[in-house]
């Protein structure tokens, strides 16, 4: 392997995995704490330094490594292990496609922020994200629980039927950006398109004038809005979360499929889901909030400003720095609409899941694909 | 051995362990059907080696993501134990077929190595989705429709059968 993939790989883990999940546990901690009108975490002492609650995380991790790891009596020990490890492992290494940062040139060495630039790059994250279906399905057959079993069934129904409908609202962006690689998506987004650029189409008007500043820029979400509502529904369905928190509940399965798990065992299904938000507000931003891109300020434009001033090295770098910066700030953004959704939405029954899934989201999503395909005609785009 | 191949026996020494694995274990189903995941994960690393991208990624995401998880389902409800099957019987017969298969094995790998053609050179974005999918809308197309025809015509089935229990 080459040093700068380990170097991106190693910024990557460290960034989503050491920086993000735990932070996010703590800000679901504290926004669950003002959305009740309590005062929240704010226990964690570290000789009289709490950080507003801060230190909590720490506090946690060091409790499940210390904790007893039971595996109840009757349960398939070797499977009672593996599982957890099956649920967070294609979490961590779903970001291995996601590109955080374009292509930069230095001389002749060309720099991709990414660390595999596969052609297939969604389909990968499909891949795997099917693949992590079986941490929820082994870990409650494993259990040797029934409710464990409930908790796992209803979960696994409910991943494999939003994983259906997640692929094909994905579709429409395929179409708009030619392309499964969400390098090339990214690429494709850092530019605008002008609002009433189809009048000159059509020729219904020789030259639009001023009109042509009015620009938007050219993202996912304002291509496909359809296709992003319904990505990020499915996304969310897919990480169990509230509203769709159905393979856990209190009062009738207790804690669904991770019920008979403690210690750091429990601690990995409890991580991956905090991981899962950050990939998928990292997926929502590569594939409908422009990636990387910063809105209005193409690539060429930014190092071009800077270039002549401090040379193109720096310039380079200044707009490497920016770029990757615009992208975490979106991913914040993302996440901060997913833990708001939480505390905000009521909880939905398990048959109105599903309806929702197979009646709701399914035919839209195939309509999109049609509704999408005539518009591209009509606009004579990618044909 | 480049990386590559040692990959490609890795994952193929893999499928076929698996494959037997979930065959001769009769004590746990559901362990077998984890077995068979084993199995359709492999294969897609073979794939993988054989420059068969969308393959290798859809076989992942319809066998073992899909299909698999079905079987697992069903078999994790039904909660088989051993003595749920039918004693085995016939065993000498079994064994008889075991040795005319291995005998058959033997005496056909020979010609299998004198006849297998060269490797063919690859064209340009071979296995990507562009490439199948051209393939499989121009070329392909009355194979394609038909196979959809098929698979509707089982899914109606499945509706009809699943609903005269409920009517």
């Amino acid at each position: 392997m080459e040093l700068e993939t380990i170097l991106k790989t190693a910024f990557i883990l460290a960034v989503v995995v050491l920086t993000f999940a735990p932070i996010i546990t703590w800000v679901e901690r504290k926004q669950s704490a003002v959305m009740q009108d309590r005062i929240g975490a704010n226990r964690a002492d570290l000789g009289g330094i709490t950080l507003l609650g801060l230190l909590h995380p720490l506090a946690d991790v060091v409790k499940l490594i210390f904790k007893e790891d039971v595996v109840p009596r009757g349960a398939n020990r070797f499977m009672h292990l593996l599982a957890p490890v099956i649920a967070a492992v294609p979490a961590i290494i779903a970001y291995a496609v996601i590109p955080f940062g374009g292509s930069y040139a230095y001389g002749d060495r060309i720099v991709n922020l990414v660390v595999a630039d596969v052609d297939w790059g969604v389909l990968y994250i499909f891949a795997i994200g099917s693949i992590a279906a079986y941490g929820t399905v082994i870990s409650g057959w494993a259990s040797n629980n029934n409710w464990s079993l409930l908790g796992s069934l209803r979960a696994s129904a409910q991943v494999i039927s939003y994983e259906v409908t997640m692929g094909l609202s994905l579709v429409g962006i395929f179409m708009v950006f030619q392309s499964l690689s969400m390098f090339e998506m990214g690429l494709a987004q850092d530019t605008t398109i002008r609002l009433f650029g189809f009048l000159e189409h059509f020729g219904w008007v020789d030259d639009i004038g001023f009109l042509g500043f009015l620009q938007i820029p050219n993202w996912g979400i304002f291509l496909q809005p359809l296709g992003f509502l319904m990505f990020f529904t499915c996304a969310i369905a897919e990480n169990k979360r509230a509203p769709f928190d159905c393979p856990e509940g209190e009062s009738e399965i207790i804690a669904g499929y991770h019920l008979e798990y403690s210690g750091m065992r429990f601690g990995l299904f409890y991580m991956s889901e905090f991981i899962e938000i950050v990939v998928i507000a990292g997926l929502i931003t590569a594939l409908f909030l422009g990636g990387w891109s910063i809105p209005y300020l193409p690539q060429a434009t930014l190092i071009g400003g800077i270039a002549p001033v401090f040379g193109d090295y720096f310039a380079t770098s200044i707009c490497m720095i920016l770029h990757v910066v615009s992208f975490f700030a979106k991913v914040i953004v993302v996440i901060y609409l997913q833990m708001a959704m939480r505390w905000s939405l009521p909880r939905f029954r398990y048959d109105q899941i599903m309806d929702l899934c197979w009646k709701i989201l399914l035919p839209l999503s195939v309509a999109n694909v049609i509704v999408t395909g005539g518009l591209m005609l009509v606009f004579g785009v990618g044909v | 051995m480049t990386a590559t191949s040692i990959f490609f026996y890795a994952c193929a020494a893999l499928a076929v362990v698996s494959a037997l694995a979930m065959l001769l274990n009769v004590r746990n189903t559901v362990a077998s059907a984890l077995c068979l995941v084993v199995t359709m994960i492999s294969l897609a690393g073979v794939f993988l080696v054989l420059d068969a991208y969308l393959i290798a990624a859809l076989q992942i995401m319809v066998y073992a993501g899909a299909i698999v998880v079905l079987f697992i389902f069903v078999v994790m409800l039904l909660n088989l134990r051993h003595d749920a099957f039918a004693p085995n019987r016939l065993i000498p017969v079994k064994f008889l077929a075991c040795l005319l298969g291995v005998w058959a094995l033997v005496r056909l790998a020979p010609l299998f190595a004198r006849y297998l053609p060269d490797p063919a050179t690859l064209p340009e974005g071979f296995g990507g989705y562009r490439h199948v999918g051209l393939a499989l809308y121009t070329d392909f197309v009355l194979t394609f429709e038909v196979a959809s025809f098929l698979l509707l015509g089982a899914m109606v089935g499945a509706v009809m059968l699943a609903k005269r229990r409920l009517d």
